[in-house]
């Protein structure tokens, strides 16, 4: 009995090491290949710009309905909710500190893991089953430098970009049901959210969340692609594994930056 | 100082994990000859191509091209070396996001500081080369297979490189496609003045082009020859290769347990 419990601790343990911890150094190597190699996507920004409209401009459609959305339930609720309290003035801070603080880099986060960064996966994993990266290298062409780097900034230039734009139309989602369909006073929820909204305390700190999230999901995003197995389960799998593991890390990481931002405030 | 071969492979020993892929390799590839290595799919030409590009390490002996270890020089040396080097990939490994013409001018942009207009110009003079100019402006995806490989061509030798590498260049190719290959194949390599090492299973082809002909088995050099000697060649395996013998030395059956043991498990 203590032996096959023996055998199923050895067995979880050499899992966790070979699929989790191992992986976690590589993909930590990885950035610093990336970190190095990032010269070329600066001094060459064209490449740069290019990934941004692949990642970022084309994520727009999607960003900006998915924000109105969210904006208008979060009034429809909020409402219903403050009424209750005699304070739906106070419509416009609900809406806009839930948007700007977490609503807006969680969200936009998950959407532009799914859309972008599964995107990105998957066209480095099939350059890499057709050898194109393979052919890029005997071109004395370093792969990391001239494909990875330029769409890893991409990601990182245009997740708080896609947040700012997240928050920005949910705030007016929130409005047009606020104002416009139930009626709250539009001098009191304009000019609360003025006042309770802090450029530090609240947009900064969303700012950076989205950065963190920006880094976490292009990270994945190239990784899992550069390390795809070069056939077509491969590439799906590291597909399906970008959108999983960047949902959990920007869900996790989500927790982690709240505690240390809001602690009290 | 200038060897007069321009490729030195010598006692090389390769693996992935424990399997051994080749086997203490000898070969050499004098400067100006088209060289091929034959030999079935599996047997490791593929990857002796990839030591000699640097691409792959060996586990033991040397690979020199043009006097440089390649196996012992740093990263800048050896993406240094690359530039001189051209490679054909089995299925051309066109960049799919770029049009004919961009693919055979990615190097000139990425390596030279030519004018645009004169990289167009010596782009288009490639894929004159090969026949294809008119085809400039199409992507990877509106090229048929042939093309794909005349592109890929015209994009390997668009820094005239001193090595030309060919990884099963007649593979999955029509009848004419293959000709055409093959004869741009020796053209660019006397016109050019290259050295080109041709990796094929294609026997008739490639007897028909190169000057030199090593014949792998099971990672090992088994015979080495011109191709006259390998046509005449008494070695069973490499006889039942040129001939496209069904059974021989090379069984037609995989490994497997016993027929009737095997038919009568439960």
């Amino acid at each position: 009995m203590m032996q096959r419990v023996a055998e199923l601790l050895r067995a979880l343990g050499a899992r966790v090491i070979d699929s989790w911890i191992w992986r976690l150094g590589f993909a930590s190597r990885f950035l610093w290949l990336i970190l190095k190699e990032s010269g070329t996507s600066f001094r060459r920004f064209h490449l740069t710009i290019r990934e941004i409209y692949f990642a970022g401009v084309l994520s727009l459609i999607i960003i900006l309905v998915s924000g109105l959305f969210v904006g208008m339930v979060l009034g429809l609720q909020g409402y219903d909710t403050l009424v209750r309290y005699g304070s739906a003035e106070a419509l416009g801070v609900l809406v806009s500190l839930s948007l700007v603080r977490e609503l807006g880099p969680v969200v936009a986060g998950l959407l532009f893991a799914s859309r972008a960064g599964s995107a990105i996966t998957a066209e480095i994993g099939l350059m890499k089953a057709t050898e194109q990266l393979s052919a890029m290298e005997m071109m004395a062409v370093d792969p990391i430098a001239r494909v990875v780097a330029p769409r890893f900034w991409a990601g990182v230039i245009s997740m708080p970009l896609l947040a700012a734009l997240f928050s920005a139309m949910g705030v007016f989602g929130g409005y047009l049901v606020g104002v416009r369909l139930i009626g709250v006073d539009e001098g009191s929820f304009w000019s609360q959210m003025q006042a309770a909204v802090d450029f530090r305390e609240d947009v900064l700190n969303g700012f950076i969340k989205s950065l963190v999230f920006g880094v976490a999901v292009s990270w994945i995003a190239v990784f899992e692609g550069y390390d795809a197995p070069p056939t077509a389960e491969g590439v799906s799998g590291a597909t399906t594994r970008t959108v999983v593991t960047s949902s959990l890390a920007i869900l996790a990481l989500d927790f982690v930056l709240t505690a240390l931002m809001f602690r009290g405030a | 100082m200038t060897t007069i071969n321009l490729v030195e492979v010598e006692n090389v020993t390769f693996g992935y994990d424990r399997r051994e892929i080749l086997k203490d390799i000898n070969l050499v590839v004098p400067r100006g000859k088209v060289v091929t290595i034959m030999g079935l799919s599996g047997c490791g030409k593929t990857t002796l191509l990839r030591l000699i590009g640097g691409a792959l390490m060996p586990d033991r002996g040397e690979v020199r091209v043009d006097g440089r270890p390649v196996n012992r020089i740093g990263h800048g040396e050896l993406f240094a070396l690359r530039r001189k080097m051209g490679m054909l990939f089995q299925f051309g490994a066109l960049f799919t996001d770029l049009s004919s013409l961009d693919n055979v001018a990615f190097q000139m942009r990425e390596h030279t500081d030519l004018p645009e207009a004169l990289i167009r110009d010596l782009a288009l003079m490639k894929l004159q080369a090969v026949g294809l100019r008119g085809a400039a402006d199409l992507m990877p995806s509106e090229l048929s297979g042939g093309m794909a490989r005349r592109v890929a061509l015209a994009r390997s030798i668009a820094l005239d490189p001193m090595l030309m590498m060919y990884d099963e260049p007649f593979a999955g190719l029509d009848p004419i496609s293959l000709g055409i290959i093959g004869r741009l194949i020796r053209q660019l390599n006397d016109s050019l003045g290259a050295t080109s090492i041709v990796v094929t299973h294609d026997v008739a082809e490639a007897l028909e082009l190169v000057d030199y002909v090593y014949y792998m088995s099971e990672g090992k050099v088994e015979f080495h020859g011109t191709p006259d000697q390998i046509r005449a060649g008494r070695h069973p395996s490499l006889h039942q290769f040129v001939y496209g013998e069904p059974d021989g030395p090379v069984p037609f059956h995989y490994p497997a347990p016993q027929y009737r043991s095997d038919m009568l498990a439960q």
